[in-house]
């Protein structure tokens, strides 16, 4: 069974936002709205302080709240575990966001583009966005399908991988089947010491964090 | 609508639906006195009337609110897990038993718009219980506290309307206790978690406590009515029971309603070597 999964090794993230611009280009989200951020967070106390910079977005839950609560069915899971948003069903209720813990969702306005009153390239391809919907990283769910359609595999073919792992600079993002035991998820998890957020909620992410390394001291 | 040129990040409910869930607790408040004055064989539509009202504005609030409203239908499309799904049918269900009772005048009828309404104002409770990423709201204290209040603010107001019959300051006085001890124990619950402590503080902020003085004028104005018989007490007790649940509930949802933060379990230990990426070494 397929799981798809992203590895975030926090050891390597710079914190230089490649990964956000590449999705903003890529799928050409309206302005005020980001399906990766990196989050750049302060840890400790003067002397003792450190910057960890934190890739975040949709976790893509094995229980998502979001789903849970949407009264349309427009928020779904695929078998591959990919959570999914039907922007023809959404009626912007923003219930969904309030449910998400990782204040991964957002909500369309009015069009509007980056630049602005005529769309980059990639808005003018990506065309009108409805207005009044929620939002959200799929991981590049419609890459992913037309590169496995082609035989290609996620995480390691950059064509069926998700925008932001191919951009990383610094190697940080991986993406792949988190039950192939052959694939660089599973390495990495066995490898390395790694967390999910909000753990306690129950929502199984599909979005782990590097830490260290297994067994170190 | 949702604002906003291009799109934005969403940090709370505002107003409006604040309003859903004042006018659906008041709604459901009334709804109840109507099924009891209907019992006790005195005239119970005014309550009822003024109790749909109520609810539909605060439907008609949240209509406004999401991005979409033309097509409010498909809200109906998850009754298995959501809680707004729910409520959306109990209001369907909700409407028509009230305008029966109306029209027909049936006492049963008048019970069953009351069940109905306390069933929507659970999944009221229901909505904010699931909202997981808010901590003041996924409290399991909190849903007593909603019934509760949704029965003090609707008995109070309930005495503000003419011809009211009189044990219902026995009812308001009830609910109101009720409310005390709802309040008290979500209060317990908050302040022993790290993650409410803003909760709290927007509680103890100016206008939270004029609501909270609200409420307990309102308990020793209902107590003074009971125990004298004077109705312009209860009217001004009843008045002050849903003026201090409604500004309370207005903080609880725009305040209190914050959205938890990241919290990280551990930090990188960098300096590690090794490559993370296979897929980047090519």
């Amino acid at each position: 069974m397929t799981r798809y999964a992203m590895v975030a090794d926090l050891r390597r993230c710079v914190g230089c936002q490649t990964c956000t611009a590449a999705c903003k280009e890529g799928n050409a989200t309206p302005p005020g709205v980001q399906w990766r951020r990196v989050l750049d967070i302060e840890r400790g106390t003067y002397p003792d302080v450190q910057r960890v910079f934190l890739p975040i977005g949709c976790q893509h839950c094995d229980e998502p709240p979001c789903l849970e609560v949407c009264p349309t069915t427009a928020t779904r899971k695929r078998a591959d575990g990919i959570v999914t948003i039907d922007e023809s069903l959404c009626i912007g209720c923003s219930y969904c966001i309030m449910a998400c813990p990782y204040e991964a969702r957002a909500l369309t306005g009015a069009e509007a583009y980056a630049f602005g009153d005529r769309p980059i390239a990639s808005e003018a391809a990506r065309g009108t966005r409805p207005e009044g919907v929620a939002t959200k990283c799929d991981f590049c769910a419609a890459r992913i399908d037309a590169g496995v359609a082609r035989g290609l595999v996620p995480g390691r073919d950059a064509e069926a991988t998700p925008l932001c792992a191919n951009a990383c600079i610094s190697g940080a993002l991986s993406f792949g089947d988190r039950d192939d035991p052959e694939g660089p998820i599973a390495r990495l998890l066995a490898e390395n010491r790694w967390f999910r957020l909000h753990e306690e909620e129950g929502t199984g992410p599909g979005f782990y964090y590097l830490w260290d390394r297994e067994g170190a001291p | 609508m949702s604002g906003a040129r291009g799109g934005r990040r969403q940090n709370n409910w505002d107003l409006r639906a604040a309003g859903n869930f004042i006018g659906g607790g008041t709604g459901t408040g009334l709804a109840v006195v109507a099924a009891a004055e209907a019992f006790m064989g005195g005239t119970f539509r005014a309550a009822l009337v003024l109790g749909l009202v109520l609810t539909g504005a605060g439907l008609g609030l949240v209509w406004l609110e999401i991005g979409r409203p033309w097509r409010a239908i498909n809200v109906f499309f998850h009754p298995r897990t959501s809680w707004m799904t729910r409520e959306g049918i109990m209001a369907l269900l909700l409407f028509p038993l009230g305008i029966l009772a109306l029209a027909l005048g049936e006492a049963w009828l008048a019970l069953a718009a009351a069940v109905a309404a306390v069933a929507f104002l659970s999944c009221q409770a229901g909505i904010l219980h699931a909202a997981r990423a808010i901590p003041a709201w996924r409290k399991n204290e909190l849903v007593p506290l909603i019934l509760a209040a949704g029965l003090a603010e609707g008995t109070g107001l309930a005495l503000c309307v003419p011809g009211t019959e009189p044990f219902v300051v026995l009812l308001a006085l009830a609910a109101g206790f009720a409310r005390e001890i709802a309040w008290g124990v979500y209060r317990g619950a908050l302040a022993e978690e790290k993650r409410t402590q803003a909760a709290l503080a927007a509680f103890e902020e100016r206008p939270a406590r004029l609501a909270r003085a609200a409420q307990w004028a309102s308990l020793a104005l209902l107590v003074l009515a009971a125990a004298l018989s004077v109705p312009a007490l209860a009217m001004a007790g009843g008045a002050l029971a849903f003026l201090g649940g409604a500004a309370i509930k207005a903080v609880l949802i725009t305040r209190a309603g914050y959205k938890q933060r990241v919290a990280l379990p551990a930090v990188p230990v960098r300096g590690g070597g090794g490559r993370a990426n296979p897929a980047s070494a090519r």
